[in-house]
């Protein structure tokens, strides 16, 4: 159990670091978990997912294991991988994602990502969410993410026809 | 302070024109370019070293977006601007007006600063912020949605009617401005394409107005410049950084319409200039009608452009030499406050029908009062003008610009927070 991750202490420095690139902790002090840039794709009703850039500054390797906002009962990690049939898919990444200390995980669209499964009231472009992510050690990270119109980031994407590989 | 383009920016426009005036421009130019090979220029083949310009390169300049005011009024001009004028879709209320400017402001504040917009999908295209300002204005509809009549400035509406005018629907009024400038097209054509993006749950395109003036590098910073006529087109404008610019330009409301202090008010107007009737008319005529020499726009009384005209003096036949309706003539202030603050762009766009040019003017002027300061001036322009010949508006709109905001708020707050 890390004592440094409160979630009040956390939401505000996820505050600060929506703000600021150079918010990263620095190599001499204990450090946090800090998020960058967060973002939720807009959406009526469904699926919708989550990105950012999340800085582990701690000294320790965390695992990032679940996520939860109101906006959506059920979420799940996602990571894409190329699949046999020469396309992309997305699936739940089994056992979390790890973050050795002073590394990045990228979610992003087409990359890793936090899959929100039943989105139950609209996400509206410029509205707000707020989402708290756990740890394996059972510390818990807030932040609050923006929500944009996004027409990528697609949880399936399949070609209508075979990529034409000269043009 | 708010808007200043960063210094190296001017600074080095400065500097590089003195340069290149003392050691005979292209000389001056190419030297500068080897001193530099370290630098930017290394590893270019020859042929290209010797076409950098003295400044190096200009695309990382910035503009401050955080300020008492927007950018892109005091700051200096940029070579390229795209107005664009929005409606309001049915369902855009205050609430969602309000995260509107959210996300429009966070997308200018990123998009200025040289970086992607949050999810912007080509990032890479914005890392040449090439002095990007985003200015936003607003319509008297979409304020009243936003605080109701009353929020309304006496000023902010539809231009009276001119005997001159001959507007169509598609370059007149709006709800939402956006007007996105920058010395280079590509960083333009990314930031509109941004913004247009983010405003499609909340707005529709409904006109789109392209503008451009002389490239960056191309004349020294803050030459007045020539419209399409050939003729010198913003002389006696007020000087930003001045308190006679702050007095013409922002606006000091109160009451209900104190949201809009520190912001100002913007008239576009799209004027077609014929060049084909105008091609008809020669220098000495030409200049006959500005009051200016067209050669170097200093008026028919004077032999700089800064020289004040003197409207009395007379011809031995006694009339005035610079005719009393002459274009800067009609122009001038009658009352003190009759000031206006230029910044213009050329258009010129694919012709309809049979003819080779569709050609104009996007006349901006920044003023703190419509009715008080640019209306009695189109007014007597409407009345007489002799440029009127050439000239027809064809588009015309007002919109309230607001204040600029500090980290962490949003244009428009003070209207709509």
């Amino acid at each position: 159990m890390n004592a440094v991750l409160t979630p009040a202490r956390l939401g505000a420095l996820a505050a600060v670091a929506a703000l600021s690139l150079s918010a990263c902790a620095s190599a001499d002090e204990p450090g946090e978990i800090t998020i960058t840039d967060p973002w939720v794709k807009a959406a009526e009703s469904g699926m919708t997912a989550a990105f950012g850039d999340l800085t582990n500054g701690t000294d320790e390797t965390v695992v990032l294991v679940s996520v939860d906002t109101s906006a959506s009962p059920t979420n799940e990690l996602h990571e894409t991988l190329s699949d046999a049939s020469g396309g992309m898919s997305m699936s739940q990444k089994e056992g979390g994602f790890e973050i050795a200390p002073g590394e990045k995980l990228t979610l992003e669209p087409g990359g890793n990502h936090v899959m929100m499964m039943d989105v139950t009231e609209p996400i509206e472009a410029g509205d707000t969410v707020d989402f708290t992510l756990t740890f394996e050690d059972g510390s818990t990270f807030d932040f609050t993410a923006d929500a944009k119109d996004y027409t990528g980031a697609q949880e399936s994407y399949t070609p209508q026809e075979p990529m034409d590989m000269d043009s | 302070m708010p808007g200043d383009a960063t210094d190296t920016g001017r600074g080095l426009s400065r500097r590089g024109f003195l340069l290149g005036g003392a050691a005979a421009g292209v000389g001056a130019a190419v030297a500068l370019g080897a001193d530099r090979l370290v630098g930017a220029g290394a590893g270019l083949p020859d042929q290209r070293q010797a076409e950098l310009d003295a400044a190096g390169l200009n695309g990382a300049r910035t503009v401050t977006f955080h300020g008492d005011h927007q950018s892109g009024i005091d700051t200096p001009i940029a070579a390229h601007a795209t107005y664009l004028g929005l409606r309001l879709l049915e369902r855009t209320d205050r609430e969602a007006l309000a995260r509107m400017m959210r996300v429009l402001t966070d997308d200018a504040e990123r998009l200025m600063s040289g970086e992607g917009a949050l999810a912007d999908t080509e990032p890479e295209l914005a890392t040449v912020p090439a002095a990007l300002t985003v200015t936003f204005g607003f319509g008297p509809e979409l304020v009243r949605r936003a605080a109701g009549a009353a929020a309304v400035p006496a000023w902010l509406g539809p231009l009276p009617a001119f005997e001159i005018d001959a507007l169509d629907p598609r370059w007149s009024g709006g709800d939402l401005l956006m007007v996105v400038s920058a010395d280079d097209p590509v960083t333009v054509a990314h930031a509109v394409r941004m913004l247009l993006k983010d405003s499609r749950s909340f707005a529709s395109l409904a006109w789109r107005q392209d503008g451009f003036r002389r490239a960056y590098g191309s004349e020294v910073s803050g030459t007045t410049m020539r419209n399409l006529f050939g003729q010198v087109d913003g002389t006696t404008n007020p000087e930003p950084g001045t308190a006679g610019f702050d007095a013409v330009v922002w606006c000091t409301g109160t009451g209900a319409t104190a949201w809009v202090s520190g912001g100002t008010s913007l008239v576009l107007r799209r004027i077609r200039m014929n060049l084909d009737t105008w091609d008809e008319v020669d220098p000495t005529a030409r200049s006959f009608a500005v009051g200016r020499r067209i050669t170097d726009g200093a008026p028919l009384t004077g032999s700089r452009e800064a020289d004040a005209p003197d409207f009395e003096a007379t011809t031995a036949a006694g009339n005035t030499v610079i005719s009393p309706v002459a274009h800067i003539a009609r122009s001038r202030p009658v009352d003190s406050r009759e000031v206006i603050f230029r910044r213009g762009y050329n258009y010129d766009v694919a012709p309809a029908g049979g003819g080779v040019s569709e050609t104009g003017l996007l006349f901006a002027s920044f003023q703190a009062d419509v009715d008080a300061q640019f209306t009695p001036i189109q007014r007597r322009l409407d009345e007489a003008d002799l440029l009127n010949e050439w000239t027809t508006p064809i588009g015309s709109a007002v919109f309230a610009i607001p204040p600029g905001c500090a980290p962490g708020g949003f244009i428009g707050e003070t209207l709509l927070a």
